[in-house]
């Protein structure tokens, strides 16, 4: 009967339409970024990972929709800056990290967080330990709740030459470094995060940049 | 030559010039962009006064505001009261033509409003379904990272947020609007435009919530608590427009209902004899008219604090996020009421029939209906024991909260006795109904356990509170919007749907319903609390089990729609006009109901639940000759 | 019909349907209720961490019992329903014209008056017993037996963690929370931005954390163990990561802990603001 068939067609019609909507739907919220980035690992007894990160004051439109948004990026082993902010790290290993920061000062809401926690040694500013920062000066903080380290990251002069736009940012310009150690324990899914109010725009600067994945937050796979 | 003649001979594509659903699209999607444009030309130089440098919600508002505006006009809403000004005469209906058309657009038919509505909602509880869908995939392993976290947050407000809207309108929308004017002997509702209004603010409503995710989401799930609101992406502010949408939504709805049951019920059709499902339309549309302005005032002053930086709810300027939860959930208390008394009306309506035994206890039902709607204005700080309310207050609101139970018990004794020494026939809407007394036991004895403040201490905020609303409202709303669905619906079209089918339907969605929110009191007893992406390990056995059964109850819902789909669309076998042999009067009409609905409205001389008493006659005699009846 | 029916119930008396319901009810709830409180009751959380988990422990398990009848009622109800009046026939017959039933109703209404009384009188008793662990806002209003040598700790809730201060030890910060044994506690719990909730689940202590505003909990600790805390209230991204473990220790490892505390934590003392019992820190709306 032509009736049944047409009807047929209608709703093998309707049925594929509702599957391509669906897929668009699900698709729109799987889109984040989450693409996983593997630092260096010289192997041995303890693993040694090493992380080059930077923090910039707005990331610019080449690398994110948002371009005034504060971010993190990490240089991968061909010196290209990429937005990645979920690392894969071993397991049991001792990870140096090291922070090129680009961004002044916005300053604590919790003044307790300007003492770096959970570190193996001294977290070193430009080469030298820093016991305390007094809480008006973080610009940034990288710090990972459950294995407990915490570290204020020290900002640009506002009257410093040479300030970075867009990143990614070059050495050239004014920043400052930070560099420390700490120990990755066993394996799991370890965030991190930044807790300086940084989030220009948003209440508390704790909202945009802050609360996505991709710019002031991140995993460390630990594996 | 006819009207219809002259429409019929107009070439297609004049057609689609005028006032329909095309033009609503276009201007609706016009007026957004106004209204963006307005918001970022004329505030441009005003965001860095307000300190709002990174996010224009003023466009966004605008542009939402005048996108539903330039909808509704494309509609051609603005048509009747614009020719009312200009001085035509009062009119009662639009001009209506034949045909599927008039399910796409403008209609002041209450049958076919009724229509769209369950199609309408239909479609969005279809996206807020997939929503939990997808929640159930993330938390299938506890450091699942399917979905990025910010997106998880999204998810579980949007499933929240699109039930909760539009589920209000779950029972009143379609059932109500096609079956009330049936029930009570009228041709129509009070006010059949308010009525088309009240479905096309719905539908631009769920349309705008889906387009939160083109501006990152927002974080809050579906209470919007401030001041994590205000500190959210411009996400937040399709929430806070979908739910002002729906307040206003439901309000009229309520409206309509009120003033239609108070005035239009047909000669002889006293309060004592009215249907008891009239009763519950009329209990919940008083909560809806009353509590959903609540919600608009207080998502308005959000949307002042997020647009203009004004701080009604941040301490820090000088407001009190305390002012958010006590409006928010002087609404949302009511608005659970909204969502379970229709569940009530439904049982208590079909139990009869299916029983062939009158209402037992017509009297203490509807005191019932009453008691519950009064005290639900009573209870709302229950949602707030541990956050730091005073303490003294505590004690009422467990009282008042554990009195609620008391009415609510009047439904279930007055559907228990009916039962009594019945005829009970198992068909698919009487199994649904009974699935409701299992359901909302288990929803109402958790939520006892909940009004108890020491128990809550424990479990608010877990997944006990979730497991428990969910058996309350899904248990006891959608499983009774399912019994309504399948009763109804051989009314409404004229078909019958396939009893196997929706047998399979039946046991499928009840079997994994249970296995899916039952384990949950026991997730969160033991220590998960809601709306987290992560979990301790030894709690993935359980959310593996309620993940899968989760899944099965997706799966039953595909069962229905293809019963649906098949009965309606290939078998079409009529159902003729009381397939339940109802004495109703709605079931005393032809199947579909007739656009005039009664040749002549009938007189009543008794109630619709006459059964057993031998020589009775039929309760509400139509005056011969009827039009096509039983 | 122009009269209303008499409310009366106007089917037989002597088939024995509701006196066999009753019994069957009857048999089975004084079976299933033992049951549930021997078999259930014991796993019933939160745990033993506080005589505030303790009382709740003890609540849920009375109101599990209450439960159980009940519960076997309108199950056995609708499962006697479905089995003694089902229709048998396929034409469709209608059953007797019963419309109400007086004595019933008063008996079902003052029963479920009763018992839902006496669960609210219940719940408030318990509550009396110094809170029961829920947050009290600024001002508690119940408050246990030696509240006033009670020992005061912070909880400071934040963007995604919890942080805890020590006034009675000149105002120590610390990340991670230890509390001494056998002591009677009252948290101040507050927070720095968004709405959060401090939930320690062993202890059962739950109270909303409020920006700008104080809630009070009184938590009369047990004997030393591993507790749990997760935040109850979403607060944004890291909601569901926001958990950290806590500890109860004896007295003396609670002083080594804090004399620990205060040498490491001692360089950042001068930079925090004077202990109060809420904060609005800077920035305070947009940042700078």
């Amino acid at each position: 009967m032509r009736g049944a068939a047409w009807k047929l067609a209608g709703v093998a019609l309707g049925v594929g339409l509702a599957g391509v909507l669906i897929g668009f739907y699900v698709a729109g919220y799987l889109v984040g970024d989450t693409k996983s980035f593997r630092p260096s690992v010289a192997a041995g007894a303890t693993p040694v990972a090493r992380l080059t990160i930077q923090t910039v004051a707005a990331v610019g439109p080449t690398l994110a929709p948002n371009p005034d948004w504060v971010s993190y990026l990490v240089r991968d082993g061909s010196g290209t800056w990429r937005r990645s902010t979920v690392w894969r790290l071993p397991a049991h290993a001792l990870v140096h990290v090291t922070i090129y920061n680009f961004d002044g000062a916005s300053g604590l809401r919790n003044p307790f967080l300007g003492r770096p926690q959970g570190l193996v040694g001294p977290e070193l500013i430009d080469g030298k330990p820093l016991t305390v920062m007094p809480p008006d000066q973080p610009s940034h903080t990288f710090a990972v709740p459950e294995l407990g380290v915490l570290v204020p990251v020290a900002p640009v002069a506002d009257d410093a030459k040479n300030q970075c736009g867009y990143a990614p940012c070059a050495l050239s310009m004014a920043h400052r470094t930070i560099t420390f150690t700490f120990r990755t324990g066993k394996p799991g899914h370890y965030r991190w995060q930044c807790f300086v109010p940084c989030a220009a725009g948003f209440l508390y600067g704790f909202g945009g940049p802050m609360q996505t994945i991709g710019y002031m937050d991140g995993f460390l796979n630990v594996v | 030559m006819s009207a219809l003649a002259v429409e019929a001979r107009r070439p297609p594509w004049r057609k689609l010039v005028g006032f329909n659903l095309l033009t609503a699209a276009l201007l609706g999607v016009g007026g957004y962009y106004l209204g963006w444009f307005i918001g970022h030309h004329v505030t441009g130089s005003s965001l860095a006064f307000f300190g709002d440098i990174d996010q224009n919600d003023l466009s966004v508002f605008l542009g939402y505001f005048l996108g539903v505006i330039g909808f509704l006009v494309g509609l051609g809403f603005a048509n009747y009261p614009l020719a009312r000004l200009r001085g035509y005469p009062p009119s009662l209906r639009e001009k209506e033509t034949q045909g599927v058309g008039r399910y796409f657009g403008l209609c002041t038919d209450h049958k076919v409003v009724g229509i769209q509505y369950l199609l309408g909602i239909g479609l969005f509880f279809f996206i807020g379904g997939l929503n939990a869908m997808l929640i159930r995939v993330e938390l299938l392993r506890p450091n699942a990272q399917v979905f990025p976290a910010g997106q998880y947050l999204t998810l579980v407000g949007m499933h929240g947020t699109m039930m909760m809207g539009m589920m209000s309108s779950g029972i009143l929308g379609p059932f109500a609007n096609y079956v009330l004017p049936l029930m009570i002997g009228a041709r129509r509702m009070a006010f059949p435009r308010i009525e088309a209004l009240t479905f096309w603010l719905l539908m631009a409503a769920g349309a705008i919530l889906t387009t939160t995710i083109f501006f990152g989401g927002f974080p809050t799930g579906w209470t919007g608590y401030e001041p994590l609101n205000d500190q959210a992406n411009a996400g937040m502010d399709a929430y806070i427009v979908f739910f002002a949408l729906v307040g206003l939504s439901i309000t009229l709805l309520g409206l309509n209902m009120i003033a239609t049951i108070v005035t239009m019920r047909a000669p002889g059709l006293t309060w004592s004899r009215l249907p008891i499902f009239c009763w519950g339309v009329l209990s919940t549309a008083v909560l809806m008219l009353l509590a959903a302005p609540v919600l608009i005032a207080v998502l308005s002053m959000a949307m002042l604090d997020r647009a203009a930086q004004t701080t009604f709810f941040i301490p820090s300027g000088g407001g009190s996020q305390y002012l958010y939860e006590n409006l928010f959930w002087v609404f949302g208390h009511p608005e659970v009421y909204i969502l379970a008394l229709p569940g009530f009306a439904i049982v208590l309506e079909l139990l009869p029939v299916f029983a062939r035994k009158p209402l037992w206890g017509y009297r203490l039902a509807v005191a019932g209906l009453l008691g519950v709607t009064l005290l639900s204005w009573l209870v709302w700080q229950h949602h707030l024991f541990v956050s730091g309310i005073n303490s003294d207050l505590r004690p009422f609101y467990m009282l008042s909260t554990e009195l609620i139970s008391i009415p609510t018990g009047f439904t279930f004794i007055c559907g228990l006795m009916t039962l009594w020494r019945g005829r009970i026939r198992l068909t698919v809407p009487m199994l649904f109904c009974l699935a409701w007394f299992f359901n909302f036991l288990i929803g109402g004895l958790s939520g006892v356990f909940l009004s108890d403040v020491p128990s809550d201490v424990t479990t608010h905020g877990s997944f006990f509170s979730m497991a428990h609303f969910h058996y309350t409202i899904m248990g006891g709303l959608i499983f009774t919007f399912f019994a309504a669905l399948y009763y109804w619906v051989p009314k409404m079209t004229g078909f019958q749907l396939n009893e196997r089918l929706g047998k399979i339907h039946f046991w499928s969605m009840f079997i994994a319903f249970n296995s899916t929110f039952a384990p949950l009191f026991a997730v969160g007893f033991l220590g998960q609390p809601r709306r987290v992406v992560t979990y301790p390990a030894n709690l993935q056995f359980l959310n593996d089990w309620v993940s899968a059964s989760a899944f099965v109850l997706g799966l039953s819902m595909l069962v229905f729609l293809a019963n649906f789909v098949y009965s309606l669309v290939f078998a079409r076998i009529p159902a003729g006009s009381n397939p339940w042999a109802s004495r109703s009067l709605e079931w005393q009409l032809p199947s579909p109901v007739p656009v005039h609905n009664f040749d002549r409205i009938p007189v009543i001389s008794g109630d619709p639940y006459d059964y057993g008493a031998p020589a009775a006659p039929a309760a509400v005699p139509l005056p011969a000759p009827a039009g096509g009846g039983a | 019909m122009a009269a209303a029916p008499p409310l009366t119930s106007a089917a037989p008396a002597s088939d024995g349907h509701g006196r066999r319901f009753l019994a069957l009810w009857a048999v089975l709830s004084a079976i299933a209720t033992p049951l549930v409180a021997i078999f259930l009751g014991p796993a019933i959380p939160p745990g033993n961490g506080s005589s505030q988990a303790t009382g709740q422990v003890f609540d849920n398990q009375v109101m599990v019992a209450i439960s159980t009848p009940v519960c076997v009622l309108v199950l056995l109800f609708v499962g006697y329903a479905l089995v003694a009046f089902r229709s048998r026939s396929t034409a469709v017959a209608d059953g007797p014209p019963i419309r109400g039933d007086a004595g019933v109703q008063i008996v079902w209404v003052v029963t479920t008056t009763t018992i839902v009384l006496g669960l609210a009188g219940f719940g408030t008793f318990e509550l009396l017993q110094g809170g029961s662990g829920g947050g009290q806002g600024p001002t508690a209003a119940f408050l246990p037996a030696g509240h006033s040598k009670a020992m005061d700790v912070q909880v400071i809730a934040q963007q995604w963690e919890f942080t805890f201060r020590y006034p009675t030890y000149g105002g120590l910060e610390t990340p991670h929370l230890v509390l001494p044994a056998n002591t009677l506690v009252r948290l101040h719990v507050t927070s720095l931005d968004a709405v959060h909730s401090f939930w320690a689940y062993e202890l059962g202590v739950k109270a909303d954390a409020n920006p700008g505003s104080d809630d009070i909990v009184y938590v009369r600790l047990k004997g030393p163990r591993t507790f749990h805390i997760h935040c109850s209230e979403l607060c944004g991204l890291w909601h569901g990561y926001m958990f950290d473990t806590g500890q109860v220790v004896p007295d003396a490892e609670f002083a080594a802990w804090i004399k620990r505390q205060q040498a490491y934590f001692g360089p950042v003392a001068r930079y925090l603001p004077p202990y109060a019992t809420s904060y609005l820190p800077d920035p305070q709306l947009r940042a700078g």
